[in-house]
């Protein structure tokens, strides 16, 4: 077989394993969940259609509270994620290499959203760090009676959103740049008398845009829906949305099953219309902006507001690193009263006496990570091998379909899907969950490999190929072992992307797959700090580590190979 | 054994980049491919390789040794390619890229060993097996390359400014080294370069290419 059609071979069997794993079940479950939204579920013997369940759904109380808490925090967490964003990647742009910044941000993507929500409601909360220190100068002798985590209007929703997604849009602005000259562009605008500020926003943003709006719109439909950070850090009567229906889908009377569908159909519906907006904003900018640079101001004033954003962020950062150590700390804590800085007396108990739960559950996570993660590489290399072999770059749809699961709200369509799964007898398998957690994986290890692997210099296959090395030998001998940093770091965000899953597991699952994050959450709502601070920990460890095995593993593998150190993210 | 192009001709987006080439190389002579930059020098060497990419079209007929190239994929061409900086594998050792090349006929774990240490020597790389290619100099590197090249048993060499990143003194003895190569192995090469120097030193035919459609 030639190389050209092996290459069609494999792009065709990737794309199939694509159109019949993952947007054949996206729509299924989506055509579930508008079907029960308008009364069709026949499980429950729902079989009258009509706008009965939207009634319902309208009638809820607080219903209305719910869907403006939803806006406000999501829209709220993805402009002020974005603006700190840009500030702090053009105050430090200078300073800061691309492979050093991953590194210090690597952190921040590695955690899983509950385990950050469940650290910073730990440092916000009256009784939690933050208070603790400011206790002794403020003379206070008691928890102040202020909801500071889950405060009715979201903030510390909003604050945990932006912490976790802050990190991920440098990374993708700070690979954008690479794209074009940076420093002429700068150079040739103050030269022209232009703020640096005033050039960053005047040059540069416009150039950047296109290339992290796809990126923007993924955190933008993660802030609108998130079930795990609204529980932990939202408020909770009403709460947002995503956490609202979850409640309903999982309540014990199964006729809320349809107003839920009808509120999942709902989130779709908001995606969509942020999505609107953010496209009518963009025209709506260039607009303004053109106006704004024909005018020639020199835009001095921008400068003190872009400081104070990147010094936000940074503060951020600093909350959101104190928000890591107190899972640790209070994993370790034994007696640690108000308002003790430390505590008083440290012991291991939290950790040896949580019982045989946390072992399995860190199994079950464990494997899930691994296998998900596995199917995701493979899937991805044999994509990106296709495109090789067959010379051609991707097209404008198959990148659409690669980012399709992180678009669409998960809520919106994995209860139909579950409901689908419970029909063949496949729901609440290891196997369901397995299948919905590499949904999610795929795209981010895709998106992480894709621009390594085109970078890679062509004339070493083309060496390989003229000293007799077929395309197998090729992938294999050559190309797998230069990439294998790339590779490795790919899937670390596999990992960490498998592990953060929550509403995935907690749906395919049917509420029986107990992993760190389903069992850390759940125990967010309870009282006792230690355990959920093990939980926690173990959570965000989990992906920690693979970060730092995708680190050393190639270090050590390549360390006497300098022309592959280095290059490493 | 013999490379005859018969009338090569390559275009892009319709426009040919180069009037009609017919050309034969014989066995252990080195022709030299001249001509300004954007010509089409490097596209000419990836058409004959087999990497022209998919833009380009070609009309002609390529041959070795009789047969025709067309349909045949890159790896079982056998046609060795020599690169302006020597395209060693970073992640294997100075001997394993050696290793990679050497063909598959010669079987056992101590001949091919055996093999590949002779070649070493040959190049000047006596005991330099397990060293990292990126440790290598510059001229140590090119010689490797070549050596790893010509293990593979090829029918014919195409040289890509094989000598244009080297210092001066160096150049002449790479270029000494890859020729009296050619030679002694009695392949035909095909050399593209900006040198006059290299063309006069291959002493074969040298072929000037001149993009069609602009007088200059």
């Amino acid at each position: 077989m030639t190389a050209a059609g092996d290459g069609r071979a494999l792009r065709a069997a990737a794309f199939a394993v694509l159109a019949l794993g993952v947007i054949g079940p996206i729509a299924a479950g989506l055509a579930q969940t508008a079907r029960a939204a308008f009364g069709l579920m026949p499980a429950i013997g729902a079989a009258q259609a009509g706008l009965g369940p939207w009634r319902t759904l309208f009638g809820l109380p607080g219903f209305a509270t719910s869907v403006q808490l939803t806006l406000l925090t999501g829209l709220g967490a993805t402009v002020l994620s974005l603006a700190i964003a840009f500030a702090l990647t053009a105050s430090l742009h200078a300073r800061l290499a691309g492979t050093a910044a991953a590194r210090a941000l690597t952190p921040f993507l590695a955690i899983p959203h509950a385990a950050l929500a469940i650290g910073l409601a730990f440092v916000l909360a009256p009784s939690g760090w933050i208070v603790r220190f400011v206790a002794p100068l403020l003379g206070l002798d008691r928890p102040p009676d202020l909801a500071l985590v889950g405060d009715p209007w979201g903030i510390a929703l909003i604050l945990g959103l932006v912490i976790k997604e802050v990190p991920f849009l440098v990374l993708v602005t700070l690979s954008a740049l690479t794209q074009f000259p940076v420093r002429q562009h700068l150079a040739a605008g103050q030269s022209l008398g232009y703020g640096r500020a005033a050039v960053w926003l005047k040059v540069l943003a416009p150039q950047l845009w296109p290339l992290i709006r796809l990126p923007l719109m993924v955190v933008l439909a993660y802030a609108l829906s998130t079930v795990e950070m609204g529980l932990i850090l939202g408020p909770s009567n009403p709460p947002v949305l995503a956490v609202l229906l979850t409640r309903l889908f999982f309540d014990a009377n199964t006729a809320l099953l349809l107003p839920a569908s009808a509120g999942a159909l709902l989130q779709a519906g908001l995606a969509v219309g942020a999505f609107a907006l953010v496209w009518s904003a963009e025209r709506a900018l260039r607009r303004v902006g053109l106006w704004w640079l024909r005018r020639g101001g020199r835009g001095t004033a921008a400068e003190p507001p872009l400081r104070v954003l990147a010094a936000g962020g940074l503060v951020l950062f600093a909350i959101g690193a104190l928000a890591l150590v107190a899972l640790f700390a209070w994993s370790l804590a034994w007696r640690w009263p108000w308002p003790a800085v430390l505590p008083e007396s440290w012991s291991l108990k939290a950790w040896t006496g949580a019982g045989p739960g946390l072992g399995r559950a860190f199994l079950r996570t464990l494997v899930l990570a691994l296998v998900t993660t596995s199917l995701a590489l493979a899937l991805a290399i044999a994509w990106l091998e296709g495109e090789d072999r067959g010379r051609r770059g991707r097209a404008g749809w198959a990148e659409a379909l690669i980012f399709l699961p992180l678009l669409v709200p998960q809520i919106a369509f994995l209860y139909g899907l579950n409901v689908l799964f419970l029909r063949l007898g496949l729901s609440g398998g290891l196997g369901a969950v397995i299948w919905a957690q590499a949904l999610f994986v795929f795209p981010y290890v895709m998106i992480a490999l894709s621009d390594p692997w085109r970078a890679l210099d062509p004339r070493l296959p083309r060496a390989a190929a003229s000293l007799g090395a077929g395309p197998w030998r090729r992938l294999v001998a050559v190309k797998l072992p230069v990439l294998l940093a790339p590779i490795l770091t790919a899937a670390a965000i596999g990992m960490a992307v498998s592990v953060a899953q929550y509403l995935p597991t907690l749906f395919m699952g049917a509420g029986r797959i107990a992993t760190l994050t389903t069992e850390a959450v759940t125990l967010s709502s309870a009282s006792d700090r230690r355990v959920t601070g093990v939980y926690a920990t173990l959570q965000a460890g989990v992906p920690l580590a693979s970060y730092a095995a995708a680190f050393l593993i190639p270090a050590l593998v390549h360390r006497n190979r300098r022309a592959l150190r280095g290059a490493d993210a | 054994m013999s490379l005859v192009l018969e009338n090569l001709q390559l275009t892009l987006a319709g426009r040919a980049l180069f009037a009609p080439l017919t050309l034969t190389v014989e066995p252990g002579c080195v022709a030299t491919v001249m001509g300004p930059s954007g010509v089409g020098k490097s596209t000419l060497l990836d058409a004959i390789a087999g990497h022209l990419a998919p833009a380009f079209s070609m009309t002609g007929r390529i041959a070795l040794d009789g047969r025709d190239l067309a349909l045949i994929p890159p790896e079982a061409r056998r046609i060795g390619l020599v690169f302006q900086d020597a395209v060693l594998f970073p992640h294997l050792s100075v001997g394993d890229n050696l290793a990679f090349g050497l063909a598959s006929s010669v079987k056992g774990r101590d001949a091919r060993r055996g093999a590949v240490e002779r070649a070493l020597a040959q190049a000047g790389l006596a005991g330099l097996y397990g060293r990292d290619p990126a440790s290598l100099s510059g001229g140590q590197r090119s010689r490797a390359a070549l050596m790893r090249t010509l293990l593979a048993a090829p029918a014919a060499l195409l040289l890509d400014e094989p000598f244009s990143k080297l210092d001066t003194g160096l150049r002449d003895e790479i270029r000494a080294f890859t020729f009296a190569n050619v030679r002694e192995r009695a392949v035909p090469a095909l050399m593209v370069t900006h040198d006059p120097a290299d063309a006069e030193a291959a002493a074969g035919q040298t072929i000037g290419l001149t993009s069609i459609g602009e007088t200059p």
